[in-house]
C-alpha cells in the first residue's frame, strides 16, 4: 500500500506525492512512519525530513507544527519547510550570518530572545540541509 | 457653447485619466491572480489544522484550554479589515457600513482593531474605541504579518479582557462579488469530527493537552490569515471592475466630446461660409 504524504506551510503546499517511507524530527525524537502505521498525532521539532522513494532520498529542512499520520497518509503541518534542493546556499548562508548578528547585537529579553535564538537555529539547519545536498545530490539507496 | 479649442483640451484629459485607469485596471488584475493563488495554496494548510482541532475536541472538552471557553463578562472586540489605499469601488464603504451596523446593535462594551487605513479612518471619525491599529500587510501578506495581531487578540482573551471576538471582512465570493462577512473568532468552536479517522484513536504525542496548547494559537493566526489573503482578493478585484468602469466611462466622454467637438466644428464653418456668401453679395 503507498503512503501518501504532505506537506503544507501556512502559506503553501510544499510536497505532495505518494513516498515508501518518511522519517521526520517528533517532539520526542526522531520518527519514522512506514504505510500501516497506528494513527498519531505529534507535535514536530526542528530538523530535517527524509522521504524514501523509489530508492532516491529526498531532504526538507522543517521545523515546527504537526504531524497527523493515518494508515495510509501523513500529513505534515510545519511552520516552515524547504526542499533541500530548493534552498539557495549563500541565501542561507546570509540568512545565518544575519541570524547571528541580530542575536548579538540585540537587547534581546525573555521571548524576544528566544525568538532570535529559534531564528538562528532555523537558519543553521537550513544552511545544514543545503550544504549536505549540494555536496551529495540526491542520494541513492539499494 | 465651448470653444473648440477647450473641447479638444478636454478631450486630452479624459485620454489620460483613461491611460491611468486602464493601467491601474491591468496592475488590479495581476494583483488579483496572485493574491487568488495565495488562498488557493494556504488552504490545505488551514483545512489540516481545522481536521486535527476537529479530532482533539474529540477528546477534551471545552474547559481544557482558555481559548475555548465560553466568556460572560469582557469586552466584545472586531477585528475589522479593509484595504490601505482607496479606488477600490464600494468595497470599503460596505465593509465600514457593515462592520458600523454590527457596532450600533451591540449594547455593552465594545473595541476595534483595525487592520487598513480606511478602517481606522472611518473608526476614527464615528469616535468607536479603537483598541490597535495594524497597517495593511502590503501585495503579498505574509504569515509571519499575523502573527503581532494574532497574539494580541489571543492575550486579550486569555487575560479576559475580551469576551468575544469577531472579524469582520470582504469575503471574496467572484470577481465581481466581495460580500462583508462577520465570522466568530473566539471563542474557537470546532468542526465535528466527521473527516477521517474520529479523534479518539490517535495517539497524541507528547500528550492531547499539549497539543492543544500548540494549536490553538496557530488555528487562530490561520484563520486571521485566511481573512487577510480573502480581503486582498476582494481589493484588487473592486478595484479591477472599478477602474474597467471608470476606463469605459472616459471612452464614452471622449466619444460624447469628440461629437461635441464636431458640432461645433461644423458651426464654425458654416458661419464662416455665411460671412463669405454675405461678403460677396455685398460687392
Amino acid at each position: 500500500m503507498p503512503l501518501l504524504l504532505e506537506i503544507v506551510t501556512p502559506e503553501r503546499l510544499v510536497f505532495s506525492d505518494s513516498v515508501e517511507s518518511v522519517q521526520l524530527p517528533g517532539v520526542e525524537g526522531e520518527l519514522g512512519v512506514l504505510p500501516h502505521h497506528t494513527p498519531l498525532v505529534s507535535m514536530l521539532g526542528l530538523g530535517e525530513l527524509r522521504i524514501r522513494k523509489d530508492g532516491e532520498v529526498e531532504t526538507f529542512a522543517i521545523a515546527g507544527g504537526f504531524l497527523q499520520v493515518r494508515p495510509d497518509k501523513v500529513v505534515v503541518m510545519a511552520e516552515m519547510a524547504d526542499m533541500a534542493a530548493e534552498i539557495d546556499l549563500e541565501r542561507a548562508a546570509e540568512a545565518r550570518r544575519e541570524a547571528e548578528r541580530a542575536l548579538e547585537s540585540g537587547f534581546h529579553e525573555g521571548a524576544d530572545l528566544a525568538a532570535a535564538r529559534a531564528a538562528l537555529q532555523v537558519a543553521l539547519l537550513r544552511q545544514r540541509v543545503a550544504e549536505r545536498r549540494h555536496r551529495e545530490g540526491p542520494r541513492r539507496r539499494g | 457653447m465651448a470653444s473648440q479649442r477647450d473641447i479638444r483640451r478636454r478631450i486630452r484629459d479624459v485620454g489620460r485619466i483613461k491611460q491611468i485607469t486602464r493601467a491601474m485596471q491591468f496592475v488590479a488584475a495581476s494583483k488579483l491572480k496572485r493574491a487568488q493563488d495565495s488562498t488557493l495554496q494556504a488552504r490545505p494548510y488551514s483545512e489540516k489544522i481545522d481536521e486535527v482541532l476537529a479530532d482533539l475536541a474529540a477528546v477534551l472538552g471545552a474547559d481544557e484550554h482558555p481559548l475555548l471557553s465560553r466568556r460572560e463578562e469582557g469586552k466584545r472586540l472586531l477585528v475589522l479589515i479593509t484595504s490601505d489605499r482607496g479606488l477600490a469601488g464600494p468595497l470599503n464603504t460596505n465593509t465600514i457600513r457593515f462592520a458600523a451596523r454590527t457596532i450600533t446593535e451591540h449594547e455593552g462594551d465594545l473595541t476595534v482593531v483595525s487592520l487598513g487605513r480606511k478602517g481606522r479612518d472611518a473608526m476614527r471619525r464615528a469616535r468607536v474605541p479603537l483598541e490597535a491599529h495594524f497597517a495593511g500587510y502590503g501585495d503579498r501578506p505574509a504569515f509571519a504579518d499575523v502573527i503581532p495581531l494574532s497574539r494580541l487578540i489571543t492575550d486579550g482573551y486569555v487575560s479576559g479582557e475580551f469576551g468575544q471576538i469577531d472579524i469582520i471582512y470582504p469575503r471574496f465570493v467572484s470577481t465581481l462579488v466581495q460580500r462583508p462577512t462577520m465570522e466568530a473568532l473566539l471563542p474557537i468552536t470546532p468542526t465535528e469530527d466527521t473527516e477521517g479517522i474520529p479523534g479518539n484513536q490517535f495517539i497524541f504525542e507528547p500528550n492531547a493537552g499539549a497539543v492543544l496548547e500548540q494549536l490553538l494559537p496557530r488555528y487562530v493566526a490561520t484563520r486571521l490569515y485566511q481573512a487577510v489573503l480573502e480581503a486582498k482578493a476582494s481589493e484588487e478585484s473592486s478595484r479591477m471592475v472599478a477602474m474597467k468602469n471608470a476606463t469605459e466611462n472616459a471612452d464614452d466622454l471622449i466619444e460624447e466630446y469628440t461629437l461635441a467637438y464636431n458640432k461645433v466644428r461644423q458651426a464654425n464653418i458654416t458661419r464662416e461660409m455665411i460671412e463669405i456668401a454675405t461678403g460677396a453679395q455685398a460687392h
